[in-house]
């Protein structure tokens, strides 16, 4: 990756997670979790997903399953930044008459699958994938899950059968942000140690800083890493990542911000302000 | 034919086709050898069946999932809901030893609630088929609508010689006018035995066999609520839910006031043993649901 590619991406998540900041007002989001899948989503999408504007129906295509649903807010200002639709529709999130609301839905272009329930899209993955082989495409398939999300049993059942069924054209990547709707993971149910975990379950796993470009890079070029069994790339990352008074926080979840503590939040997010927020007032589901 | 031949045949002459178990093997069998890599056996894994197939079907596939009807509809039952239902995909659903047919194997596999369950999520539709014969008949239909189906697995022999299937359209199995037995599933065999032996009492029998729950052939209902003294659902299925629930509500919403009854399984689970003495001890044989029928039109006559 060229100094020049690394600055467009860090560019271009800077503006992701500007989008994300301000879907925090009117109703709010789950900025959070949002935050610390930007830099993933950005990533895949620009480096490594064979997915673009003009060939969002071609069957050869790569998918990105979002089985995580409540970080859609990232997704949504992924796709609109890289032209999937209008950024300004950013603006009608919550709105009536519109498909941008709390959970993901196929009416995005961009989308792939509804999501929201978690622990669905592995099996729904392993259905793509399977027919992806089957049908002589070439298509990967990628399902972000959120580290919460693997206290659901569903997802070890699925990965049992993807496994057994050798399908090399799956990659999970976990957002490791260390910390579920409203408790630390490893506080309430402990997940580590979660790379061997998943080498247990026959999946080949690598660990990586799931905010820096160049590592992701690194690691994502040698995906999938086996050609008979699912990939796995856990991804620590920082739940809030990006706006300090957000950042790592279990009470940082949902949260529906007045248009002006969205504007100083979006100051932070740029580095200009120091604005206390800390005690600022939240909605929290 | 048998279901396994009927499915492989079709699975044979559309490559869209993809048949899928959880381990459910006994209503697949020959399949592996025949499709290759278009079966699929997953494990005892209900949830992955249903989430896969409706990968499988994002894909434009049309997969046949088959698991026991209990761990499919009610293990699995949100994945059906909500990566099913929700988008439509053309997933069929197959139910095997559901209703009386679990027979010695106990509460824990009782699907009693299936049919109340699958026909509560929107656009799901419901193939309940009498007999093997029916099932295969239905079949080819049901693989080709674009709709989720569940298919309630039957795989006893046919009493009575069918008629073409059509989706949504009953089969009137014995035209009558006192009493009208509608009957879904399995104990088509049981009401055609109870509706000889009342029509040896001299009473009118109307006899139909409803095929699919959703959509429901309503207008039959209708014209059998409007020709019969009384109408009594047979299912071996909860009274909450299933056919006796379903023309209860075409009764209430179209203004008719007929007597219904039902032949079912009333609010709890069934003795174990083998269907027979599964028939008997549930009062579902012929001659009981015959005597059942003659009671209920006994206070059908009083009032």
């Amino acid at each position: 990756m060229t100094p020049a590619e690394l600055e467009d991406l860090r560019g271009l998540a800077l503006r992701v997670r500007e989008h994300i900041l301000r879907m925090t007002a009117d109703g709010g989001c789950f900025v959070g979790a949002s935050l610390s899948c930007a830099d993933l989503i950005v990533y895949l999408y620009s480096r490594f997903l064979r997915i673009s504007p003009g060939h969002l129906t071609d069957p050869q295509r790569d998918y990105l399953l979002l089985s995580k649903g409540h970080d859609v807010p990232a997704l949504y200002a992924t796709c609109a930044e890289l032209g999937f639709f209008d950024v300004a529709r950013l603006r009608r999130h919550l709105q009536p008459g519109d498909d941008l609301y709390w959970h993901p839905n196929r009416r995005i272009p961009g989308v792939e699958f509804h999501s929201g329930s978690l622990g669905h899209l592995l099996s729904v993955g392993i259905g793509v994938a399977y027919d992806a082989r089957l049908s002589g495409h070439p298509s990967r398939v990628v399902v972000l899950l959120g580290d919460g999300e693997l206290d659901e049993g569903s997802v070890w059942e699925a990965l049992l059968v993807a496994q057994a069924q050798r399908l090399g054209n799956l990659v999970l990547v976990v957002d490791r942000n260390g910390v579920q709707a409203n408790m630390r993971t490893e506080e309430l149910t402990p997940l580590e140690p979660l790379a061997a975990k998943f080498g247990a379950f026959g999946c080949l796993a690598r660990t990586v800083d799931g905010h820096d470009f160049t590592a992701l890079d690194a690691v994502f070029r040698g995906a999938p890493f086996a050609a008979d069994a699912p990939s796995v790339v856990i991804a620590r990352t920082v739940r809030g990542k990006g706006v300090p008074s957000l950042e790592d926080r279990v009470d940082r979840w949902f949260c529906a911000f007045t248009a002006a503590e969205v504007e100083e939040l979006v100051h932070e997010l740029h580095g200009r302000s120091p604005a206390e927020l800390v005690t600022a007032p939240l909605a929290v589901r | 034919m048998d279901y396994a031949t009927a499915l492989g045949n079709l699975a044979a002459a559309d490559e869209r086709m993809v048949v899928l178990t959880a381990e459910n093997r006994v209503p697949v069998r020959g399949l592996p050898e025949r499709l290759g890599a278009r079966f699929v056996d997953v494990g005892i894994a209900e949830q992955t069946l249903v989430g896969m197939s409706a990968g499988l079907a994002l894909r434009g596939r049309i997969p046949v999932a088959h698991a026991l009807a209990a761990f499919l509809t009610m293990r699995a039952f949100e994945f059906i809901r909500t990566d099913v239902g929700l988008p439509g995909l053309p997933v069929k659903l197959v139910g095997y030893v559901p209703g009386v047919l679990s027979t010695a194997n106990g509460p824990t596999h009782q699907a009693l609630e299936d049919v109340a369950l699958m026909r509560g999520i929107p656009g799901l539709r419901v193939f309940c088929p009498a007999d093997v014969e029916d099932l295969v008949l239905g079949l080819d239909a049901v693989v080709a609508d674009a709709a989720p189906w569940y298919i309630r697995y039957v795989d006893r022999p046919a009493p009575i010689r069918h008629s073409a299937f059509e989706i949504g359209r009953a089969e009137v199995v014995r035209m009558g006018t006192d009493v009208a037995l509608l009957v879904a599933g399995a104990l088509l065999r049981e009401a055609s035995d109870a509706a000889t032996r009342l029509a040896a009492t001299g009473l009118s029998v109307r006899l139909v066999n409803m095929r699919t729950l959703r959509p429901i052939d309503e207008e039959c209902v209708v014209t059998t609520a409007q020709t019969a003294r009384l109408i009594v659902t047979v299912e071996d299925h909860f009274r909450t839910g299933g056919l006796y629930s379903t023309v209860a509500e075409i009764l209430a919403r179209r203004r008719l006031r007929t007597p219904l009854d039902a032949v079912c399984l009333e609010d709890r689970w069934f003795a174990p043993a083998l269907l027979d003495r599964v028939l008997d001890n549930e009062r579902l044989s012929g001659s009981h649901i015959a005597s059942r029928v003659t009671a209920a039109m006994e206070r059908t006559d009083v009032h």
